[in-house]
């Protein structure tokens, strides 16, 4: 079984449409969306949720007003400014170090339960999903999506699957890092922009922080071809496997629009013979190395 | 002035429009730029400063004096985030900085008073100049997982020596947890970017969601704007939110941003566009 994580390091790369797509293509699979933020990949493959489970954050401070002697050594032990002069605690950004709990003189905090989000087992049309979303301003991504890798891992176990197709979360930081920590491999989605190169140059060091050996998709690659050539040279330089391009077609938008992945809104549209190519390439590139 | 651009859904155009108003701006006005967007910060590529000074962004990180610890294991009860090991069959206490957040309870906690604390480096914090437009970007190191503290200490900075008057215009991460929480409560007006798809308006819905439960006024921006998705527009109308501005689909802007160029070396006319944007929005903080 073969985890494979989409993620781009920059957002709006593509990263679910491509997705979407290839969790259509790929056979025998489990599909999860690690993008607990912002996630989006539900929108296309429609999921019919059949388990619903709470997320529990990290706990939250509470502080108890009637009790309390308004010393000021919570605010000043706080080191995410988490408690306002007023003493009441802004659980955007309490952390649930419990650092004020434990300095308290008067020991009139406690750290309360605090669900940061819901996590899913559905069946969509192409196979089992699992999928979550965080609270509004909640912290603690990665644990979430730590939970949803491990659900989608049990089913894959338990179903004897071959893949499990992997929607990412934008950026490097907490949530990719849970997204790709134990991977052997991913797939990058870029453009052909100054910001793409940027960020892609940031998260090929990521790669190979977690020794992943990527393939690198350029999304919308006609828009700039000098820019396309330098990151395909780049990604192949930096150890990558240059998948392809992705040139830029109008029918990825109107098949976003109607909520379908593109490889099954039009029969015979450009993008998807492309996007089918570039999947047997993943799949006969894997079939080898297995 | 203090405004944050942010999104809920990530390539909708935060920096190139938080770039083009803040070079806009910085002809008339002290204006700063900021990239909190410190996970890829790309401000720099359509900015393109002068940079003055690079310093290192640094969190406080424990370390144990071996020669008072009597590995009693109290540290590692009080650390919420499993991030330190006492193996007192080993003489050792292992902490971890992928999972420490630098919250200080081990040190307060420790009865022997043996633990301290050192700085340890996260990410760069460089200054830049380009004109009259001061430039701040934060950049954390890969693999770090303290986006949310970058942030906290990029945005301190950019308030201390401010001139008279002067706008700060925070590019933000994207998202609706708390790196974009933090960026957002730095702003005394919040511009939300999206797009016309069904992606932008989802991603839209929880972004505002922040917003308001941050007590912030707010406007949209639409960016890449075309036909054919009329539910955006409909929930904008039946939530009364303010569009601010509209950036047409164009295959000529998308170009020209793939080289690094802002709305305004694209066309003049934009300079006036985002003033008058700063104008709506000035009344509407003073409201």
């Amino acid at each position: 079984m073969i985890e494979l994580a989409i993620v781009s390091g920059k957002g709006g790369t593509g990263k679910t449409t491509v997705s979407a797509s290839f969790s259509v293509l790929a056979k025998n699979k489990i599909i999860a969306d690690c993008d607990v933020d912002a996630p989006d990949l539900h929108l296309l493959l429609k999921p019919k949720v059949n388990i619903k489970k709470d997320f529990f954050g990290m706990k939250k401070a509470y502080i108890n007003k009637d009790s309390c002697i308004e010393c000021g050594v919570c605010i000043d032990v706080c080191r995410f400014d988490a408690i306002s002069p007023d003493y009441a605690v802004d659980t955007a950004l309490c952390e649930g170090c419990e650092v004020c709990f434990t300095q308290c003189p008067v020991k009139v905090i406690e750290m309360r339960e605090n669900k940061a989000g819901e996590y899913f087992v559905s069946e969509t049309p192409y196979g089992k999903m699992v999928h979550g979303i965080l609270g509004v301003g909640e912290e603690n991504s990665g644990k979430l999506v730590a939970i949803i890798r491990n659900v989608a891992r049990y089913y894959a176990q338990k179903e004897k699957v071959d893949y499990i197709i992997v929607d990412g979360p934008p950026g490097i930081g907490c949530p990719v890092n849970s997204t790709l920590s134990g991977l052997k491999y991913a797939v990058g989605v870029t453009e052909p922009t100054e910001s793409g190169l940027s960020d892609l140059e940031r998260l090929m060091e990521l790669f190979h922080h977690f020794k992943i050996k990527p393939f690198i998709i350029i999304n919308k690659s006609d828009l700039n071809p000098e820019m396309s050539e330098k990151i395909k040279r780049k990604s192949i330089e930096e150890g990558a496997i240059f998948l392809g391009e992705i040139p830029f077609d109008p029918v990825v938008v109107e098949s976003l629009k109607m909520g379908k992945p593109v490889v099954i809104y039009e029969k015979d549209s450009k993008a998807k013979k492309i996007i089918t190519e570039l999947w047997k390439k993943i799949e006969d590139y894997l079939s080898r190395k297995v | 002035m203090k405004i944050t651009v942010t999104s809920g859904k990530g390539g909708t155009g935060k920096t190139l429009i938080s770039t083009s108003l803040a070079l806009s701006l910085s002809k008339k006005y002290p204006t700063t730029y900021i990239d909190l967007d410190v996970e890829e910060p790309n401000g720099y590529i359509f900015i393109k400063p002068n940079i003055q000074k690079k310093e290192p962004i640094t969190l406080p990180f424990p370390k144990v004096d071996y020669d008072k610890c009597n590995f009693c294991g109290v540290c590692q009860e009080v650390c919420a985030y499993n991030a330190i090991a006492v193996l007192s069959f080993n003489n050792e206490v292992k902490i971890f900085p992928e999972l420490c957040k630098s919250c200080g309870n081990c040190v307060l906690n420790c009865p022997e008073k043996a633990m301290f604390e050192v700085p340890r480096e996260i990410g760069t914090l460089t200054y830049g100049k380009r004109e009259n437009l001061k430039f701040f970007e934060g950049k954390l190191n890969i693999s770090e997982v303290t986006t949310t503290s970058a942030i906290r200490i990029v945005k301190k900075k950019s308030l201390e020596d401010i001139r008279n008057g002067e706008i700060l215009i925070y590019d933000s991460p994207p998202g609706a947890s708390c790196p974009m929480v933090e960026a957002s409560k730095g702003g005394d007006y919040i511009i939300l970017i999206t797009e016309p798809t069904p992606f932008g308006l989802f991603d839209l819905k929880i972004a505002v969601g922040v917003v308001k439960g941050l007590n912030k006024k707010f406007g949209v921006i639409i960016n890449k704007e075309m036909e054919g998705f009329d539910e955006l527009y409909e929930y904008l109308k039946k939530e009364n939110i303010k569009v601010l501005l509209k950036i047409p689909f164009e295959r000529r802007i998308a170009e020209s941003y793939s080289k690094g160029k802002t709305l305004s070396e694209i066309g003049k006319e934009w300079e006036d566009i985002f003033l008058n944007l700063y104008n709506q929005i000035l009344e509407e903080v003073n409201d």
